[in-house]
């Protein structure tokens, strides 16, 4: 029933640009070959053999030479770019800057802002500034229950009307089955995903880390992990009884794949997915108590991250999100304890996963793709695919590339990047958002006609 | 040794090396003048988050028989209510240019985030549940004096192990020095795979007669609101360390402050086995040693030799 488009779109005029002789990966298409790409007026306009396009006038010229890689934009089904009320740690125009440079065409925000966007008119003043600042397309999640306070609906069906793409009470997730079973009813007339964060707040209790030998050692109050498992068991199951449809947002546990595997051989419809601190990182990163690795839900143990990666493979988890998560220094420059929950990602995501997973074999670079644009449709959106036609949502990497992350600073208003300083390859150097160029590597230059 | 963060940067030799050398101060404090000069002009910097009456005169009282200035900073009624951070309550003090920090704050970790932030000498007085190094040496300093070695002692820490920093120092300390460790109490007051620091885990006091020093810890009123035990009547009834259970060979600690009829029975804690006011006395001379060996003759702090890293790999 959504009367607007879900989905913001950035101003930015479209760019023509010729790209000779990239090697183009899209497993959707499929596609996986060198070519020569034409962009003109926003669209696909031309894929060509190698060296076989003729530069046009006034056409810009990325030359390839067969060593660098176009893939479809990345999409980003979970962020927090905190406007309105946090901008201090981030906004519309430096979160979405940071998406571009980390490769993503579109990111879906989150409404733990400060109001909560929990109101169609809230809603419609942050698409009209989305609409002016953002640099790539932003969708919206307004809350669930009003405030976050899982006590009151939103006006779903309103909040629909004017763009919402499903609902979200991402970080005060609903404790009560009971409210959550009436969002699941109120789903059938206004539709829209319900995006869920899975924390059983009697079980964290408070929690700082992840339950285990570590957090027993240091004294620090651990999260079982059945904090997050138990609640995707028992939304999974209101689903399936209502027949509604729900999102598990990052999952970080091998109970919790075990659950959402099970709820999909039921046909259930949910999905899930996965950050790439979850697919990289255990708990054993944060012996040092370095305040970029405390997150929600917190990092488990070895065990659970190869679930997480072989349910990312299996496609049990359909996508990767970041769950992008600024916070200012000295909001992070705290005691572990006191310090608030988040890292940032979007800048990290694409090479962390393709150092972390691709080169090390544990999954197909083709398939990394997949997974790091499937959440579009997901979010009933389309998805992107490099073919004529197509809208040019398109990422330019150098594979081979080799950097520190965060060397040269952040487009992230904050710098809260528990992949920071590490060792990574894969470097972005050109994003495309709707044919526009909205991020573009500051060594790398493109030729002009 | 630069800091004193945690007991797992000592190793035995570490440890005796403090144990002795407060041994040696022991001997001054029998005399009539109690001072020596070994920290003069030095200063001493008492930075206490928590309240802490015992911990932070013990400190005081270390410092100044060592003839170092002492300057104590609580944190309530000062700046830090007004909303200063950690970091720049440090700063502003550093800027005084103590030789050693004294640190008692809520927050595990925290120690070691100060001592990134300023060249002192920096004492973990207790970070959060996490460690009190200090109490875990003059507990291995009473234990020594007491028995003559730790060596193939049975060890058992009774209580609430999940809140007590005193435990997880202990525990490692103990073990250091050859003794065997047991923590017993209450299933939800017992933190799941603490096993894994290489003691053993035990829900009732049974076997306690096997314990050579039964070591109690404080049970704190406040963990009533939260319900980690029905009441303190039944945790009394299970865990409370009284003549009947205490055996006539046996040692009994507690850290202090006691509630007696709780963790301890009245009669325990005036028996000729409990050591609890030898255990004050010797947190004033180990804490002298630890002063002493972080402060007499130190360089000026190496600012290089801090956050030296290279960069990690990932998967």
């Amino acid at each position: 029933m959504t009367a607007t488009h879900p989905l913001v779109r950035c101003s930015h005029p479209p760019a023509d640009v010729l790209r000779r002789d990239v090697h183009v990966l899209d497993p959707r298409a499929p596609i996986d070959a060198r070519h020569d790409v034409r962009v003109r007026g926003g669209e696909i306009a031309e894929l060509g053999v190698p060296e076989g396009l003729e530069l046009l006038p006034a056409e810009e010229l990325v030359e390839g030479r067969g060593r660098l890689t176009l893939l479809p934009a990345f999409f980003d089904p979970h962020v927090h770019l905190r406007t309105p009320g946090q901008e201090h740690k981030e906004d519309l125009e430096t979160g979405t800057r940071a998406a571009a440079a980390g490769g993503f065409a579109a990111v879906i925000a989150m409404p733990n802002t400060d109001p909560v966007l929990d109101s169609a008119p809230l809603l419609r003043s942050l698409r009209d500034a989305a609409a002016r600042e953002a640099r790539v397309a932003v969708g919206f999640l307004p809350a669930i229950t009003r405030g976050l306070a899982g006590e009151q609906l939103t006006e779903m069906a309103e909040l629909r009307q004017e763009g919402a793409l499903g609902f979200t009470d991402d970080g005060e997730p609903v404790q009560s089955a009971g409210m959550l079973r009436k969002a699941l009813q109120y789903q059938r007339l206004c539709g829209g995903v319900l995006a869920l964060h899975e924390e059983d707040r009697t079980l964290s209790h408070g929690g700082s880390m992840h339950e285990g030998a570590l957090s027993a050692a240091l004294g620090i109050r651990g999260i079982p992990t059945l904090a997050e498992s138990t609640m995707v068991a028992r939304d999974a199951a209101l689903a399936g009884y209502e027949g509604g449809r729900v999102h598990f947002q990052h999952l970080s546990c091998r109970a919790s794949v075990e659950v959402v595997a099970d709820a999909k051989d039921r046909g259930w419809r949910v999905s899930a997915e996965v950050t790439p601190h979850h697919l990289l990182l255990t708990e054993q990163d944060l012996r040092e108590l370095d305040t970029r690795m405390k997150m929600h839900p917190p990092l488990a143990g070895e065990d659970d991250r190869q679930a997480l990666v072989e349910g990312l493979r299996a496609g049990t988890i359909d996508c990767v999100a970041t769950d992008h998560a600024p916070h200012a220094r000295e909001e992070k420059e705290v005691p572990f304890e006191q310090a608030p929950m988040g890292t940032t990602g979007l800048e990290t995501a694409f090479a962390a996963l393709h150092t972390g997973l691709v080169l090390t074999g544990a999954l197909e670079l083709g398939l990394l793709v997949e997974r790091m644009t499937a959440g579009a449709r997901l979010f009933d959106l389309p998805l992107p695919l490099i073919a004529t036609g197509e809208q040019a949502n398109l990422t330019l990497l150098d594979l081979d590339a080799e950097f520190l992350a965060g060397e040269h600073g952040w487009e992230s208003r904050s710098d809260n990047c528990c992949f920071a300083g590490r060792a990574m390859r894969g470097r972005v150097l050109l994003t495309l958002a709707a044919g526009a160029i909205v991020y573009r590597e500051r060594a790398f230059s493109v030729v002009a006609a | 040794m630069n800091h004193l963060l945690s007991i797992a940067e000592l190793d035995r030799t570490g440890i005796e090396r403090i144990i002795t050398q407060a041994a040696r101060f022991a001997e001054v404090s029998d005399r009539e003048i109690k001072k020596v000069p070994a920290l003069r002009g030095r200063m001493v910097l008492n930075l206490f988050y928590e309240a802490s009456t015992r911990t932070r005169s013990s400190f005081e009282l270390a410092a100044k028989r060592l003839s170092a200035d002492v300057v104590n900073f609580a944190a309530s009624g000062s700046s830090v209510e007004k909303g200063e951070s950690l970091k720049d309550t440090v700063l502003t003090l550093s800027a005084h240019k103590p030789d050693a920090i004294v640190l008692r704050t809520p927050w595990a970790g925290a120690a070691e985030l100060v001592s990134r932030w300023c060249g002192a000498a920096i004492v973990n007085a207790g970070d959060g549940q996490r460690e009190h190094p200090t109490q875990a040496l003059l507990d291995v300093y009473t234990l020594k004096q007491r028995l003559g070695g730790l060596d193939g002692a049975s060890i058992w820490i009774v209580g609430d192990v999940t809140h007590s920093r005193v435990a997880r120092s202990n525990i490692l300390a103990f073990q250091a020095m050859g003794a065997r460790v047991t923590v017993a109490g209450p299933p939800t007051l017992i933190p799941r795979r603490i096993e894994e620091l290489g003691c053993e885990v035990r829900f009732t006091l049974d076997e306690l007669d096997s314990a050579d020093v039964v070591y109690a810890l404080r049970m704190q009123r406040e963990r009533m609101t939260e319900t980690w035990v029905p009441s303190l009547r039944e945790y009394a009834t299970w865990y409370q360390i009284n003549g009947r259970r205490l055996g006539p060979r046996q040692v009994l600690m507690h850290p202090g402050p006691v509630n007696r009829g709780v963790e301890l029975s009245g009669d325990v804690v005036d028996s000729p086995q409990a050591v609890i006011t030898a255990q004050v006395e010797a947190g004033v001379v180990v804490r002298m040693a630890v002063l002493y060996e972080l402060l007499a003759g130190a360089k000026e702090p190496d600012p290089a030799s801090r956050r030296q890293k290279t960069a990690p790999q990932l998967a």
